[in-house]
């Protein structure tokens, strides 16, 4: 057959119940779905992993809801989601675990959508906004707070949301209007990223002790303490922001062919680049806003949604589940694996990014040498 | 110069401005895109045949002038409406990694879609026969990455076709082949252009294989104006070779078909009568900028 290699066979031509048409194309990959005159092409493929991540969400959910330092059954958590606890259950569901998790979902995807957009409009798996200066600038912006101006955590997270957009607004005027693509916007990134750390350095030395403590507790970024008040604030950012860059992940796979041939097609590629590039940069400045730095989650996410789909393009839904997948997983396993120890989710973060990133550079050049 | 044989044709380039940045790349430039015509772009390295392209395309806008395409301002179209109508294939374009064959020919139908019209039995049916004219239907499954340059090209020609537009530019569409390919581009080109009456553009650099297909050749200078346009026959001379490329030359009948064909001189260097620096030494050919 010359169809996909890749997807599992689907199910024989004829139309099914629902009067869809189920449709085997000859010379794309997946399947495609058709009713009058609306036609949607699934791929196989990444409708199992997006399955597969969601089971696996639904299973880091329970166990974070259910596991701790009290046990709770599955059904005592359900009642309590439901309201119809009022004891000590509904307390630790309610007001401990679920902003929680609901925050580690979110900044996962978050996070993860954001770097699927920048690594994809910069056209280099290393264009994410951890590794091109975003977040340290969103570091500087915190301790400012911190340090100078003694905010409280709401002030800390505003700074952290205005260091990022500045950042991501002097690297572009950096590129010198020459759009953020390329080589040269890796290189200016990761010179504002050193330049950054060095100013967060900087204030450090200015603080008091208390103050350096609270700086640093920041800088390596954590769900501990996180309530409903974050859980909002992500929650809101992801509503608004992720639709649209949703909406356009089809352009967006065009212009990844390059501005001439994305344009040939009919895509308004200026548009396209700077509201995806809008979006990107304030998910990541949020994400950053509300739990202090997390690294890695924005550079391996992405990687890992378009190699485990393989699909060609940017796949952001599967990133973003892989997102939330990764930083629940890594806080659960931050927080019960070391208990009674409180350990940040930052350090599980950085730990399992960094087994990614050898992984990925060993895999890399073995496929160069062969 | 520009001798209008049909009234108005459907696309035409009036007095265009080209740059990029400061850079200027050409001023005074207009052309004339006869319609149902053959027409191939000629001229020496960066002498801005690909600007060019790019503008009668919309991809660049003119400092000064305008390109109409079927009688209105190109600009005042919506981006999706000149993809139905003009198909480009630049010069480079970059395959996303892993995609297969039929997936980036299948991109091509990208202006005919919509957020819930992903795949139409149109877009199959343009698919199939675009890869077919091209010959790389057997490679449908293949990733682009495995391809040769040759192959490579031909995908991305039939993404061109698979758009369906009555309009074709195509910027080098025959580097990277074999010397079989690019007839068979060539041909594929000229059964467009003769059978279903499209409009192709092309930019060529072997002036043999443009006089041979062309049936309205657009010769440009370094400066990015027109030397001359016409029928190969009327305007290919050995003086005009010798004024656009620098390359003397002698202009014969072409034994197979009749169409003028290009001999360049026998060794430039030590011809006595070369004295008048027209024509250079291969040193300063090649020290041009590409
Ligand atoms: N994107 C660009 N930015 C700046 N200058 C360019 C760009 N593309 C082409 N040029 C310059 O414009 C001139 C004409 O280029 P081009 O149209 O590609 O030439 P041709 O296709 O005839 O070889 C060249 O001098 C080239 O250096
Ligand atoms: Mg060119």
């Amino acid at each position: 057959m010359s169809t996909a290699h890749d997807t599992p066979p689907a199910p024989p031509a004829p139309a099914t119940a629902a009067g869809r048409r189920v449709h085997r194309p000859r010379v794309i990959t997946g399947t495609v779905l058709r009713a009058g005159g609306l036609s949607v092409r699934v791929r196989g493929r990444a409708l199992v992993v997006t399955a597969a991540a969601l089971a696996a969400l639904v299973a880091v959910a329970l166990v974070s809801l259910t596991t701790g330092d009290y046990e709770l059954s599955v059904g005592e958590v359900v009642r309590a989601l439901a309201g119809q606890d009022s004891g000590g259950a509904d307390f630790i569901v309610n007001t401990l675990r679920l902003p929680r998790l609901l925050t580690a979902l979110a900044v996962g995807a978050a996070l993860a959508v954001s770097g699927a957009l920048l690594t994809s409009l910069t056209g280099n798996a290393l264009g994410s906004p951890d590794v091109i200066g975003f977040t340290n600038g969103s570091a500087v912006g915190a301790l400012t707070v911190i340090i100078l101006m003694h905010g409280s955590m709401t002030q800390i997270a505003a700074g952290a949301l205005v260091g990022g957009l500045a950042t991501a607004a002097a690297v572009h005027l950096l590129m010198l209007g020459r759009g953020l693509h390329g080589f040269r916007l890796i290189v200016t990134g990761i010179g504002v990223s050193a330049l950054l750390l060095a100013v967060n350095s900087y204030l450090i030395t200015r603080a008091t002790f208390q103050e350096a403590l609270e700086a640093q507790a920041w800088l390596i970024g954590s769900l501990g303490n996180r309530g409903w008040i974050h859980a909002q604030a992500i929650l809101l950012a992801c509503a608004v922001l992720l639709p649209p860059a949703f909406v356009l992940s089809r352009r967006l796979s065009m212009v990844e062919m390059g501005d001439l041939t994305a344009t040939a097609l009919g895509v308004d590629v200026t548009r396209t680049r700077a509201t995806l590039l809008v979006v990107s940069v304030a998910l990541a400045a949020f994400a950053t806003a509300v739990t202090g730095p997390i690294w890695f989650i924005a550079l391996a996410a992405p990687q890992l949604a378009r190699r485990l789909t393989r699909t060609a393009g940017p796949a952001l839904l599967p990133a973003a589940l892989t997102g939330a997948l990764l930083l629940a997983g890594s806080d659960l396993a931050a927080q019960r694996l070391f208990a009674p120890a409180l350990l940040p989710v930052g350090t599980a973060t950085g730990t399992i990014g960094g087994l990614y990133l050898i992984w990925l550079l060993i895999t890399e050049s073995r496929k160069s040498r062969a | 110069m520009t001798a209008t044989h049909t009234p108005t044709p459907r696309l035409r380039a009036e007095d265009l401005t080209l740059s990029y940045d400061q850079r200027t790349v050409a001023t005074h430039l207009g052309v004339d895109i006869p319609d149902h015509s053959f027409t191939v772009i000629i001229g020496p390295n960066a002498c801005g045949k690909s600007t060019l392209l790019k503008a009668l395309a919309r991809m660049l806008k003119p400092r000064h002038g305008q390109v109409y395409l079927d009688g209105a301002a190109i600009a005042s179209y919506r981006s999706r409406e000149v993809a139905r109508r003009i198909g480009l294939l630049p010069q480079t374009s970059t395959a996303p990694g892993g995609i297969t064959v039929g997936d980036l020919v299948a991109r091509g139908r990208y202006p005919h879609q919509g957020l819930l019209k992903q795949w139409s039995a149109d877009d199959e049916t343009a698919v199939v026969d675009a890869m077919r004219q091209t010959g790389v239907l057997e490679l449908a499954d293949r990733p682009v990455d495995d391809l040769s340059g040759g192959q490579r090209q031909r995908v991305w020609l039939s993404m061109v076709l698979a758009q369906q537009t009555s309009l074709l530019l195509l910027d080098e569409p025959t580097t990277f082949l074999d010397i079989a390919h690019q007839v068979d581009v060539l041909d594929l080109c000229a059964d467009l252009h003769a059978r279903k009456g499209h409009t192709v553009v092309a930019v060529l650099h072997d002036l043999n294989q443009a006089c041979r297909y062309a049936t309205h050749l657009v010769v440009m200078r370094p400066g990015g104006t027109v030397a001359a346009e016409g029928a190969p026959a009327d305007v290919m001379t050995a003086e005009l070779v010798e004024d656009v490329f620098g390359l003397a030359c002698r202009i014969i009948d072409d034994p197979e078909t009749g169409t003028p064909l290009m001999i360049p001189a026998a060794p430039r260097r030590f011809a006595p009568e070369d004295g008048e620096g027209h024509g250079r030494s291969p040193e300063s050919v090649m020290a041009e900028p590409r």
